[in-house]
């Protein structure tokens, strides 16, 4: 565990850098809400901002609806291109369990069949449940199951993590 | 509030969908919100215009009283959620009511249903269901008696204010029949509740309830006064199928004091749009010039009442 994590603008850096030489001109980046769209309008800025944009909320498509109910606050998805035959970069800020990522591509298959699906991550932090691999990854973090990072913003600071479960 | 206690669970989330009458404005916004995100679910961009919610829940819509829009709506909102639905159709006129309604309920109760979307004539009906179901089990009101029809209400709310904006700015008349309407009565608890600084209704005496007043509106007689510089007129149907004796004198002269004409809708403000939870009388509470014009938003509200009845279902089945 680094004592300094790195800040999330120069990961984002990084991820951009990987990401660049691998833009097609079809397609698209798709955020998941809320701090995936965070990074994809980042990304956007060094990718270039032609790509199409899309985002998505994976409430309706959750597996734990049957514990925990319906999440309080949903806002709705908007992809403002066909999904069909595109290649899409699903852009999350952090990876763990994986499910977060399996509820994404089936919402986005209810879209169209996409070409390929490429996943991007801020920080894949270890842990998953699902067979899920990133294919773009800013920093990897092997937490315990009982700490836990975050990405949050505000208006001051920007993007900035918080962990949770350490001493 | 006792309706509260049978609707809201012991930590104030939404168990039942029975009345509008003292639900929490948080409630109120929650549902709107997440009707926001379900609007998408029907986006031409989708191939597949549902999401996996309830897959593998069963809806009962059992109406006891005749509706096509309601529950029609309700079937496709339960559909677009994956949720399996039955439509019952029950005409209750020969026997003892109260014995067959809860001896039905308990019958289908026994076919592993899951949540009960609930019509009928008597007032209360659904608030009697729902303290005789398993604790798994929802109830939503679609309507009961003169009483409520707290969907139609929300959807009402969600349509004014995707068209106005924020409540708090805005003055709203309800015109027409509020006597018979249990829609009138949801709205009017809904916009208290949601911060509608201006709640106006609009009727004839004959069609105003008594005490109407403290529910929080303003008493108008005269349609000229009661939608001038408004930002909604709200209108009801004229519940023909409901009246006994001569409230009033006939159609025609009601459409003449109280039809909504293009020319009495100048009054409202220039931007005012106009609703009607239909099957709307066309010629009798409501000018066709008006009902198919530009400040209609009556199609909008049949849209946005799907959206409106997935977040209540879905709301209600995680709780």
């Amino acid at each position: 565990m680094p004592t300094q994590l790195p800040s999330p603008e120069h990961l984002i850096d990084r991820l951009a850098a990987q990401i660049k030489p691998h833009i097609h001109a079809d397609c698209a980046l798709v955020g998941i809400h809320t701090g995936g769209v965070w990074i994809m309008d980042a990304l956007a800025e060094r990718l270039g901002a032609e790509i199409p944009r899309g985002v998505l909320d994976i409430a309706f498509y959750r597996d734990d609806f049957s514990r925990i109910g319906l999440h309080p606050e949903t806002k709705p998805s908007h992809l403002p291109f066909d999904v069909e035959d595109r290649r899409i970069l699903l852009i999350d800020d952090v990876l763990y369990t994986g499910r977060t990522i399996r509820a994404a591509m089936n919402l986005l298959f209810d879209y169209g069949r996409p070409a390929a699906i490429e996943l991007a991550v801020l920080v894949d932090r270890g842990g998953r449940e699902l067979p899920v691999c990133p294919d773009y990854v800013g920093l990897k973090l092997d937490l315990p199951a009982d700490e836990h990072i975050s990405l949050e913003k505000n208006e001051t600071e920007g993007l900035y993590f918080v962990m949770k479960g350490m001493d | 509030m006792s309706a509260n206690n049978l609707q809201l669970t012991d930590d104030g989330r939404l168990r039942h969908l029975l009345t509008l009458d003292g639900l929490p404005a948080r409630i109120l916004t929650q549902i709107l919100d997440t009707a926001a995100s379900f609007l998408t679910v029907s986006d031409a961009e989708r191939d597949v215009k549902k999401v996996p919610l309830l897959r593998g829940k069963a809806i009962f819509n059992i109406f006891f009283e005749n509706s096509t829009r309601t529950r029609t709506t309700f079937e496709i909102a339960a559909k677009r959620l994956s949720a399996d639905v039955v439509n019952l159709n029950i005409n209750a006129s020969s026997q003892s009511k109260g014995e067959t309604l809860l001896d039905t309920i308990a019958n289908l109760s026994a076919m592993q249903a899951d949540m009960f979307i609930v019509r009928h004539a008597a007032a209360g009906a659904g608030h009697l269901i729902a303290r005789h179901v398993a604790p798994h089990i929802h109830i939503v009101n679609a309507g009961d008696g003169r009483c409520s029809h707290p969907t139609q209400g929300l959807l009402d709310m969600f349509t004014l204010r995707h068209y106005k904006g924020p409540f708090h700015n805005l003055r709203v008349a309800i015109v027409g029949d509020v006597l018979h309407s249990r829609v009138a009565r949801s709205q009017i608890h809904a916009l208290t509740t949601l911060g509608c600084p201006e709640v106006r209704v609009v009727a004839p005496k004959t069609l105003l309830p008594r005490d109407v007043e403290n529910l929080g509106v303003h008493v108008f007689h005269k349609m000229s006064e009661g939608i001038k510089d408004v930002d909604a007129v709200l209108m009801l149907r004229l519940q023909n199928e409901r009246m006994r004796g001569a409230r009033l004198p006939s159609a025609g002269e009601y459409y003449k004091h109280w039809g909504l004409t293009p020319d009495k809708l100048k009054l409202a403000k220039p931007d005012a749009i106009v609703m009607h939870p239909g099957p709307m009388n066309r010629g009798v509470e409501i000018d066709s010039a008006v009902a198919d014009g530009m400040q209609s938003v009556i199609l909008s509200q049949v849209t946005f009442g799907i959206a409106v009845r997935m977040a209540v279902m879905s709301i209600l089945a995680g709780n």
